[in-house]
Order: C-alpha cells, then sequence, then structure tokens
C-alpha cells in the first residue's frame, strides 16, 4: 500500500519534475505515525518550499520497526532510500554493516557546517562513534518522565512530587489513605524500567561498557538494582498499590492516568503534547524518573529515533541529503518540530532560543523541558552513554515476556530475570558469531 | 493403477511455461533461499556470511521455548480445524436443509472469508477486552475471571476462536457445495424409509461428504500452520509471555523483527517439513477412511 502509494507519488514528481526545473530528489523513509508522521511529512514541505534545488520525497513506513524492515528489504534489493530514520535498537546491524554514510563525514563533504558541539552530550555520545563522530542526525529525541495527577497528590497531602523510589512508595501510600487505591498504572518497559532506569542509577546493564567496547558482551540485569527495582514493582501490584495496564489489555497505563484510575504513570516526555491533547479532567503534571536512595542521580539518556543516511546513493542525491538535513538542524526547524511534537530539542542554541522566548512558561509546554534536566543531569560517564548491543530488540523481547511471566505468577522475578539474561546472552554470541571480527567503529 | 502417457510436446511446455515460471519465482527460488540461510548465519544488511553447518537448527530444537511454540501451534491447529470444520458442517446442514431465510444466511455466512486477518484480530480484540469488550460483562459478574492478558489458556483460545471464525466461512462452501451434490432421491428414499432428519445426516450424508471432510481437513491444517499471523499480531502479540508465540510469528518475531534471518529460515525449514509430514499422515492414514464415488 504504501509503496504504491510512494511509487504513484514517485511518478507524479517524477512528471512534474520533467516540467518544471530539474530538481534533485531523494528520498526519505520515516517511522513515526499519525500526529507525529504528519508533522514529519510537513518537515519535508517545509524544506521543499524553502528552496528550489532539492526535493525531499518522504514516505511513512508505518512504524518504527517496518521502517527498518522495509529499508534492509529495499536496501537487498538496491531500491533503498537515502535516509531512513531509525530507532536506537534497530541500529546495531547498520553500524556494524558500514553501509551508511556518517552524517559528519557527509555534512563535511557536502561542504555544510554544523556546530556538533551544540547538541546536547547525551545526545550526541549515543549517535557517535568511539572517536565522537555522528553516524546519524539526532531527530526526534526524548526520554521517560513520570506523570502525577496533582489533584490526588494535593488530596492524599503529597506536596512535592518524589524524586526517590522510596518517596513514591510512600506517596502510593497517602494515595491509598486518601481514597485513591491505584498509585501506579503500570506497563513493563525495557527502554523504563531496564534501560533509563540503569542509566539514572549509573549501573551496567551489560558487561563492556553497555557493550561499547566489544561484541563480546553480557548481560548484567540480573544482578543489579534492577532486580530490586522490579521485585518491588511485583510487590506494589500484589498490594494494590499498582495495576497492570497495558495496550494488549484494551486499556493502557495513559488511559487509565486520564480517567483518574491510577495517579501516576511512567512514559516518554513525547507523551506530554498526547496528554494534553486528551485534556484530562484534572490538573497534572511530570517529574523526572525516581532512583533509590543512597544512589546518585545521573543522566538518562536519549529515546526516539535519528535519521541515517545509507550507502550506495548518487553524490547529488547525498547533497540534497545534506541540506535537508541542515535545513531539520536550524532552529527554526527545531522550533517547529519541538512546538507541533511533544519531542525536546536537541541542540543547547535551539533550547537556549526557546528558552529566552519564554516557551517553557505557556502551556501546553509548561515543565516538558524536565526532561532535558534529566537527560542533562551529569556528564555521561562509561555506563550512561547508552547501549551498544546486537540483538537488542530481541533481548527487549525476551525481557517483556519473561516479566509478564512473573508478574503473572509464573515464577519468580529472580527467575524471569535470569532467564532472560541467559537467552539475551545467547543472542549476543550469535550477533557476534554473525559479526565475527568486526566490532563497532 | 492406470497410467497415462503423453508425447513431450513444445506446445505443452509453452503453456505450462508461465505456471512453471511463477512457482518458480516465488516458491522454489525463496525456499531455496532460506535453505541456504538456515546453514549460515546471515547479515541483515547484506555483507557477507558464515557457514555454521546445522547450528541454527540445534540452536531452534534445543529450546524449550521453541517446543512450547510447537506445542502450542499444534494445539491451535487442531483446535480451529475441529471448530471451523463442525460449525461449517452445522451450517451447511442447516442452509441445505432450506430453513426459513437460509437465501440471507448463506451469503452471510460467506463474508467472513473476505475479512484480511488483521481485521479479524483487531474485532476479536474488541469482543474479548476484558475491560471494555462483551466479555467483560463476564467479569461484571466473577471479576477477573476472564483475562486472556493474563492467563495464557485463555489467550490461547481467544486465538483459535478468531482463526476458527474466519475459517468456517471456506468450510461452509465446500460442504454447502458438497451437501447439495448429494442426490434429492437419496434422501428422500431414506426419508420414506422413516429416517429422520439426524439419523439421514449420521448414515448418509456424512459418509458421502469424507472426500469433503478430508479435503477440507488437509487444508484447514496447513493453512492453520501457514496462515495464523494476522490474528496472532493484533490480537496477542504472541504474548502473554509467549502463550500464543505461534510458529509462523515467531519466525516473523525472529527474522524481520529481531533480524535474526538465519535462525527464522531454520525455523521456516522445520515448519515446511512439519506441515509436510502431518499432509502426508493425513494422506497415508486418514485417506484409507475416504470413500470417493
Amino acid at each position: 500500500m504504501n509503496t504504491k502509494l510512494a511509487s504513484a507519488a514517485l511518478a507524479l514528481l517524477a512528471s512534474a519534475g520533467a516540467a518544471s526545473a530539474e530538481k534533485i530528489q531523494f528520498e526519505y523513509w520515516y517511522g513515526l505515525t499519525g500526529d507525529l508522521g504528519k508533522v514529519v511529512a510537513e518537515t519535508c514541505n517545509r524544506f521543499n518550499a524553502s528552496q528550489d534545488q532539492y526535493e525531499a520525497v518522504c514516505v511513512g513506513q508505518d512504524g518504527y520497526e517496518k521502517a527498518v524492515q522495509n529499508t534492509i528489504a529495499a536496501f537487498r534489493a538496491g531500491k533503498h532510500p537515502t535516509i531512513v530514520q531509525s530507532f536506537d535498537a534497530g541500529t546495531a546491524d547498520l553500524m556494524l554493516s558500514g553501509e551508511f554514510y556518517p552524517v559528519k563525514k557527509l555534512m563535511e563533504d557536502a561542504g555544510l557546517t554544523i556546530d556538533w558541539a551544540n547538541y546536547f552530550p547525551g545526545i550526541a555520545n549515543y549517535y557517535s562513534a568511539s572517536n565522537g563522530d555522528f553516524f546519524s542526525m539526532p531527530f526526534n529525541s526524548s526520554t521517560p518522565v513520570y506523570y502525577y495527577n496533582k489533584d490526588q497528590f494535593a488530596k492524599a497531602g503529597i506536596s512535592e512530587a518524589p524524586l526517590t523510589w522510596e518517596g513514591m512508595e510512600a506517596a502510593f501510600k497517602a494515595l491509598k489513605a486518601s481514597g485513591q487505591d491505584c498509585g501506579l498504572a503500570y506497563a513493563p518497559s525495557t527502554w523504563i524500567d531496564l534501560e533509563q532506569f540503569s542509566m539514572a542509577h549509573n549501573i551496567p546493564v551489560a558487561t563492556n561498557d553497555n557493550g561499547y567496547n566489544g561484541l563480546d558482551s553480557e548481560l548484567l540485569f540480573n544482578t543489579t538494582l534492577h532486580l530490586t527495582h522490579m521485585e518491588n514493582i511485583q510487590r506494589w501490584i500484589g498490594e494494590g498499590s499498582a495495576l497492570i495496564r497495558t495496550a494488549q489489555s484494551g486499556k493502557s497505563a495513559r488511559d487509565s492516568f486520564i480517567e483518574g484510575e491510577c495517579s501516576v504513570f511512567f512514559s516518554s516526555i513525547a507523551d506530554h503534547n498526547t496528554v494534553h491533547k486528551l485534556e484530562p479532567a484534572f490538573a497534572w503534571d511530570v517529574q523526572m524518573i525516581p532512583v533509590y536512595e543512597g544512589s546518585a542521580r545521573h543522566n538518562t539518556v536519549v529515546g526516539g529515533a535519528s535519521l541515517w543516511v545509507l550507502s550506495g546513493k548518487s553524490a547529488e542525491e547525498y547533497k540534497a541529503a545534506a541540506n535537508y538535513l541542515a535545513f531539520l538542524a536550524t532552529p527554526e526547524s527545531e522550533e517547529f518540530w519541538v512546538s507541533n511534537t511533544g519531542y525536546i530539542p536537541v541542540t543547547k542554541t535551539g533550547y537556549d532560543a526557546l528558552l529566552a522566548k519564554g516557551f517553557y512558561n505557556n502551556q501546553p509546554y509548561v515543565n516538558r523541558d524536565i526532561a532535558l534536566k534529566s537527560l542533562t543531569f551529569t556528564e555521561p560517564g562509561p555506563l550512561t552513554r547508552g547501549i551498544r548491543l546486537g540483538s537488542f530488540i530481541q533481548i527487549r523481547a525476551e525481557w517483556q515476556a519473561e516479566v509478564e511471566a512473573a508478574l503473572a505468577g509464573q515464577k519468580t522475578m529472580k527467575e524471569a530475570l535470569d532467564t532472560a539474561v541467559a537467552r539475551g546472552n545467547d543472542n549476543l554470541k550469535r550477533f557476534a558469531k554473525t559479526y565475527a571480527g568486526k566490532s563497532f567503529p | 493403477m492406470r497410467r497415462a502417457y503423453f508425447k513431450f510436446s513444445w506446445v505443452a511446455m509453452a503453456l505450462l511455461a508461465p505456471q512453471l515460471l511463477i512457482i518458480f519465482v516465488f516458491f522454489y527460488w525463496p525456499s531455496a533461499q532460506a535453505v541456504y540461510w538456515a546453514f549460515t548465519l546471515e547479515q541483515p544488511w547484506g555483507g557477507g556470511n558464515t557457514w555454521v553447518g546445522f547450528e541454527n537448527f540445534r540452536n531452534v530444537l534445543s529450546d524449550p521455548y521453541y517446543w512450547a511454540s510447537v506445542r502450542v501451534s499444534v494445539i491451535y491447529a487442531l483446535g480451529t480445524t475441529a471448530l471451523a470444520m463442525v460449525m461449517a458442517m452445522t451450517l451447511a446442514v442447516f442452509v441445505d436443509r432450506q430453513l426459513a431465510g437460509y437465501k440471507a444466511y448463506r451469503v452471510a455466512l460467506i463474508w467472513p472469508y473476505a475479512i484480511a486477518a488483521p481485521a479479524v484480530g483487531l474485532a476479536f480484540r474488541f469482543v474479548f477486552n476484558p475491560n471494555a469488550g462483551i466479555l467483560s460483562y463476564v467479569n461484571t459478574v466473577a471479576p477477573g475471571l476472564w483475562d486472556p492478558t493474563q492467563s495464557a489458556a485463555q489467550a490461547v483460545l481467544t486465538v483459535v476462536i478468531a482463526g476458527a471464525w474466519k475459517q468456517v466461512a471456506y468450510s461452509f462452501i465446500f460442504f454447502l457445495a458438497a451437501l447439495q451434490s448429494i442426490p434429492r432421491s437419496l434422501t428422500e428414499a431414506a426419508a420414506m424409509d422413516g429416517a429422520r432428519p439426524l439419523r439421514r445426516i449420521w448414515d448418509l450424508q456424512l459418509p458421502l461428504l469424507t472426500p469433503t471432510i478430508f479435503f477440507l481437513l488437509v487444508i484447514n491444517i496447513t493453512d492453520s500452520f501457514t496462515d495464523s499471523f494476522g490474528i496472532v499480531d493484533t490480537l496477542t502479540g504472541g504474548g502473554p509471555f509467549r502463550a500464543t508465540d505461534l510458529m509462523v510469528y515467531k519466525i516473523y518475531a525472529d527474522g524481520f523483527r529481531g533480524f535474526d534471518y538465519s535462525g527464522a529460515a531454520a525455523q521456516s525449514i522445520i515448519l515446511m517439513l512439519l506441515v509436510m509430514a502431518l499432509t502426508f499422515v493425513q494422506f497415508r492414514y486418514v485417506e484409507r477412511r475416504v470413500h470417493y464415488t
């Protein structure tokens, strides 16, 4: 369907292009859908309207995963786009394959200057090679926060949104005492419960500094504070302070929060825009994800996706793509993107420009920069740069299935995480064998 | 056994060629590719692969979760096939007896076949939703009784029902056609001898339907092994905790989502062999009981 539309659009553009001045076209496949997908398409329209040399042909691929899957299939057939929006977990294979054009080099070759130091370090580290050069262009960036019902918190006598898990547990008790049974609408999420949790606590997910230093990495999360945390969540569910609310069960954690069923839910800051649009009948706000007492808070890392330029395209297409990426990096584009989505700015100047305008003082943007506070809380260290593991989509799936089994009472949390780690390690070994002799650039 | 011999003819070959080409391009070529990948570790972005012999098969076959997937696939196949065929047969008998309004039923009963599997999954996701669906009334009577997101057995039941519902229409068409091809004179003669409808079904129609039943058995079982993806994907996503991780769904999840092309290829080969073996068993042992007229 999408490809048909795309080819129809291409045919149209081709005929239009032939009629008017010869514009250089390049294809860009993105994964965002719905309202966010429309905003991506709008960035292309803005780019196409801003100049008359290049034309971005932007094609939605119905989800992050499909965008990468379709690109791989197209790549193998030699019909891939110049730019693809890829989510973090999908890029280990791409990095090792080397079938991409690092954006730093692309920009230099195209003669365009980008101030790479301007990117927030938590974002820059995530998308760069070990020597600090950017692989891919940061684009839609987020980090997790928690959303809380201010009215219910006030009724329970909680004046400050807790920043520790101990405080959070006390809040659940206070909420219950005030007649609000469900504190937390919980949906298992590796991204929040494992990856970002580990970053904020400066504890490892895997050896080799979370995989950055070699392919022979092993998972460690069954031995860290993560296990205690998951056991606590399980206990809260048992005590009735938390309810499992997932999209599969028909009511997502966000739905539960908006109905007022539960007082807290965890999600990406990108949901800030959506929650606002859904107009809950109560006052609400966001806060950084909590850490346990006795742990010094560290930075969280960026989530979302970045833009990769693939190999095997013509110099002209690269030039066009470079111009599009440079266009996206302008403060105006950044403001357009940030104000129309729930995402956060990725550059310091972009953020400062928004601050100077008082952007975050007005609804619906108030406190949305809590995410930036979380992202920049400390300078990223060896354990808080991010995670660079192969087969990571499968590792996430193993974690998810095992945690679900534990929450359903089929096994203990310890057994579940042990199994997830053992199976994840098998996946990592397979991955290392597939790319024998290679290492992350 | 009679055999017919034909002389080699270029015209015949020319007429066959397009069909053979299609089968080659869409079946033999990808299958050969899958067999090759199953013995290697393939890098998803191209760039080479490593020959690993039977390692992919060893990995898959030594994985307890893979055997759980095989087990649930067999349950799904038998469950949907039995449910769909019994339902289809019952409905076809009613329509064949030309009960009031049978013409409208006939059309309505064929419709579900035209509905895409993901749409079926979505529709049943609503039906089985523990919080908002039709079955949520069960939970208002007995809270927490129905929750396919927490109960493996209930989750399997939901995919079986949805899968069966989708297959009813196909079987129904065949059953109805077969029932209608039974000469009226036979049923009328039986009726005159005093056989009631149930007796006529049991002694007359069912034995005459055995070729159709056999055909539908083979088709339904094959179909439920290979064509369950859309329903699982939209209804349960393989969960909760892998309870509905059918073999085809696992192939998709490992291969396309997880980029483990080689592991998925090995699983495809195993699935293909399994379906072939099942079909062989059916032809070898079940077909003996079929009476072709």
